[in-house]
């Protein structure tokens, strides 16, 4: 009984003695400790703006080839419920699409010429919404927003709603008519249908949509830890001593310690790919030298990034920590997850620095709307710009001293 | 002094409050081995790097091989071969591809990389370990191929940092061995050591105490100022004589070396002869039996213990303690 109780209070001991030590290498960590509150905080922030599946806002470009008060009046309806925000008037289908597949646009109203005689006419007429689909998001939120207006203006019109369509018959109401002119007394009863068109990932599958993203994601994690790591590897094992004593500049150390994983990268690309075109049958539709010429673009920003957190980290744990800090932002604010455009401003404002944010535009850009590189060149020069100013922090926080 | 390849002046590093090196002027000949000697936290590593440019001094001017540090840290590398205190090279690595590197990056290609890699392989006798892993090599091997990386590219001035730490003596002998060929071609050798066997071997000697020079000069004009102060006592039960000459005035300190009580006498202790006869007096009185005590040979270990101690060591013609570098 003596002999197990004192036992017992050895090994309680022996526990005691163990926490305490880590507690006292944690207080000592001034980075982890930091760590410790701030990472909790970061992302309650960040899930808190960031899941957001309520998309309103998508920027919508809008084709009014009609030019009547009647499609400015549509136009302003569908404005109306939030969903789209009309941001650049422009005159054809072929401008809308091209501005749909450089994710500058994420929906296009089309009104066609003919749409008040038509209607008047008793010939039904159709608007139709042009959907970038490759997000099941935005995309489900367009068919929402197409079919609640088709509703809105059939309990406004004295209609028959047909079912299954988005198809009201139009006929004003009696205190609307006089808006009409003189033709009102024209108007008989015709249909104007909401026809929404989904591009790029008809079907809504998820995996098209997470696939290229995660292509960007996986990037951002490997490739920033990679450099990251490298270096800080080289200081904790001493060899760092030995590397700054030479006659090897700073800038030289750096380009050779980014090359090999510029390689890496394009590797890490062709896997993920690979199995998503295999296993997920997600489409490849744009060049893939484009993708490669982006990837590059974008693992060369994370690799740069990644000798910034060098700089700072003394031990790999710490690196990883604060890479840890940076990764979840990008996966929550990018659009990776949740719709950017649905994130409030500030979220989209960290966001657009973010090159995740940008690479993804180009990922799925590329691969599910067979974008060329050359539409992509803001997204691209955003990255740029990124890493221009992360190899510039690097060079300059890295010093060929001790202490 | 045309010959000077390094020259400090009121070299000083501070970390905080603490004043890890303390206005060090120093003189270093070219082709000389010179060695820093002191006890762990002494400033030897921070002397050694301040002089490779690694570390800014906090005051002072160093001038190595006509570079100013650290501002033309650059423009001497070239010229320097650097062996940490810590092995610093590459485990994953094997040994002729850690060389290859370290050649590489101090500008080495082609067929020179080839004959230098290939003559310091042999010079090592690496060559039958070349294709092992760096991290699979004992402590001896290690140091051999750190040593072989520090002067793959010929260096005017080789920075050795407690180069034999953990190393068999047989290795430490075969290693100083080299380090006298190295500076018999031309090259200059600073070495840092806490190992009093080593530091003998050296040319000329600083030694450091809190951050200060404690001394500086040829190991044999060191031991001359502890001359006739050294008494080597025989006897029974030496442990207990030992401890009861410890607190005898004529003591500076006593330790044990093997069947002998090796005594640094204090420095107003009078000559040798007399002292050895008061402490066999004393030794008797207290009833030790079979007591011998004769005058012996100071080591640097002597010379070490005073220092640290606080004594000022007399200075004489060559130059010891405080004399101009």
């Amino acid at each position: 009984m003596t002999v197990r109780s004192s036992r017992a209070r050895l090994a309680l001991l022996r526990v005691a003695a163990v926490a305490h030590k880590e507690l006292l290498q944690l207080v000592r960590d001034r980075l982890s400790l930091g760590f410790i509150v701030g990472i909790p905080s970061l992302q309650l922030l960040l899930f808190g703006y960031a899941i957001n599946l309520d998309v309103r806002h998508i920027p919508t470009a809008v084709v009014d080839q009609s030019q009547t008060a009647l499609s400015r009046k549509l136009i302003g309806e569908l404005a109306a419920t939030q969903t789209f925000t009309p941001s650049v008037a422009v005159r054809d289908e072929r401008e809308a699409m091209r501005l749909l597949g450089a994710s500058e646009v994420g929906a296009a109203i089309v009104i066609p010429p003919d749409l008040d005689r038509r209607l008047y006419r008793g010939r039904g007429a159709e608007i139709s919404i042009l959907a970038d689909a490759s997000n099941p998001t935005v995309a489900a939120a367009v068919a929402a927003a197409g079919e609640g207006l088709g509703a809105l203006l059939a309990s406004r019109a004295q209609p028959f709603v047909v079912p299954g369509q988005v198809s009201v018959a139009l006929r004003p109401p009696p205190e609307d008519r006089a808006r009409f002119g003189p033709e009102a007394d024209a108007v008989r009863e015709g249909s104007l249908r909401i026809a929404v068109v989904p591009f790029y990932n008809p079907e809504r599958r998820t995996p098209v949509f997470i696939v290229p993203g995660l292509v960007g994601v996986i990037l951002t994690m490997t490739m920033m830890l990679m450099t990251a790591l490298a270096v800080v590897r080289e200081r904790e094992r001493g060899t760092f001593e030995f590397l700054i004593a030479t006659p090897v500049r700073r800038s030289e150390l750096m380009i050779g310690k980014v090359l090999p994983y510029l390689v890496v990268g394009q590797i890490q690309v062709a896997i993920v790919l690979t199995l998503g075109a295999l296993i997920f049958d997600v489409p490849i539709r744009g060049s893939l030298v484009d993708l490669a010429l982006g990837a590059g673009v974008f693992v060369a920003a994370m690799l740069t990034l990644g000798l910034v957190i060098s700089a700072p980290a003394r031990t790999q744990f710490q690196a990883v920590q604060m890479a840890f800090f940076f990764f979840l932002p990008s996966m929550l604010l990018s659009g990776f997850m949740f719709p950017f455009d649905a994130m409030p401003e500030p979220a989209q404002w960290i966001g657009s620095v973010l090159p995740l944010t940008h690479f993804l535009r180009i990922a799925r850009g590329i691969l599910l709307k067979g974008a060329p590189l050359s539409a992509l060149l803001d997204e691209v020069a955003a990255i740029a710009v990124f890493g221009a100013v992360t190899l510039t922090l690097a060079v300059w926080t890295f010093t060929k001293r001790i202490g | 002094m045309s010959d000077v390849v390094v020259a400090t002046r009121g070299l000083t590093r501070r970390f905080g409050a603490q004043v890890a090196v303390d206005d060090v002027d120093l003189a270093v000949e070219r082709g000389s081995v010179f060695g820093f000697l002191g006890p762990n936290g002494s400033g030897k590593s921070t002397l050694l790097r301040m002089l490779l440019g690694l570390l800014r001094p906090s005051a002072g001017s160093a001038l190595v091989l006509g570079c100013e540090m650290p501002r033309d840290a650059e423009r001497l590398r070239p010229s320097v071969g650097y062996m940490p205190q810590r092995f610093s090279l590459y485990e994953e690595l094997t040994v002729e591809e850690n060389l290859r590197f370290a050649g590489r990056v101090f500008g080495l290609f082609g067929r020179r990389l080839r004959d230098r890699l290939d003559a310091v392989l042999a010079e090592h006798e690496l060559a039958p370990q070349r294709r092992k892993r760096a991290g699979a090599l004992s402590g001896g091997w290690k140091q051999r191929l750190a040593l072989s990386a520090a002067i793959v590219h010929e260096p005017k001035l080789l920075v050795l940092d407690e180069p034999t730490a953990g190393v068999d003596p047989q290795s430490r002998r075969a290693f100083w061995e080299r380090l006298f060929e190295l500076a018999a071609t031309g090259t200059t050798i600073l070495v840092s050591t806490h190992y009093m066997d080593e530091a003998v071997r050296c040319h000329r000697l600083c030694m450091l105490r809190d951050g200060r020079r404690a001394a500086l000069g040829p190991p044999s004009a060191l031991l001359h100022a502890l001359r006739g102060r050294v008494v080597e006592c025989r006897v029974e039960h030496i442990e207990a004589a030992i401890a009861r000459l410890a607190g005898a005035p004529e003591v500076a300190s006593i330790t044990q070396l093997g069947d002998t009580a090796h005594v640094l006498l204090a420095p107003g202790a009078g000559p040798a002869e007399v002292a050895a006869e008061t402490l066999r007096g004393r030794l008797e009185a207290a009833g030790f039996s079979g007591v011998s005590a004769a005058p012996g040979t100071a080591a640097l270990e002597d010379v070490f213990v005073a220092l640290m101690r606080g004594e000022q060591l007399e200075t004489d013609a060559a130059g010891v303690a405080g004399g101009t570098p």
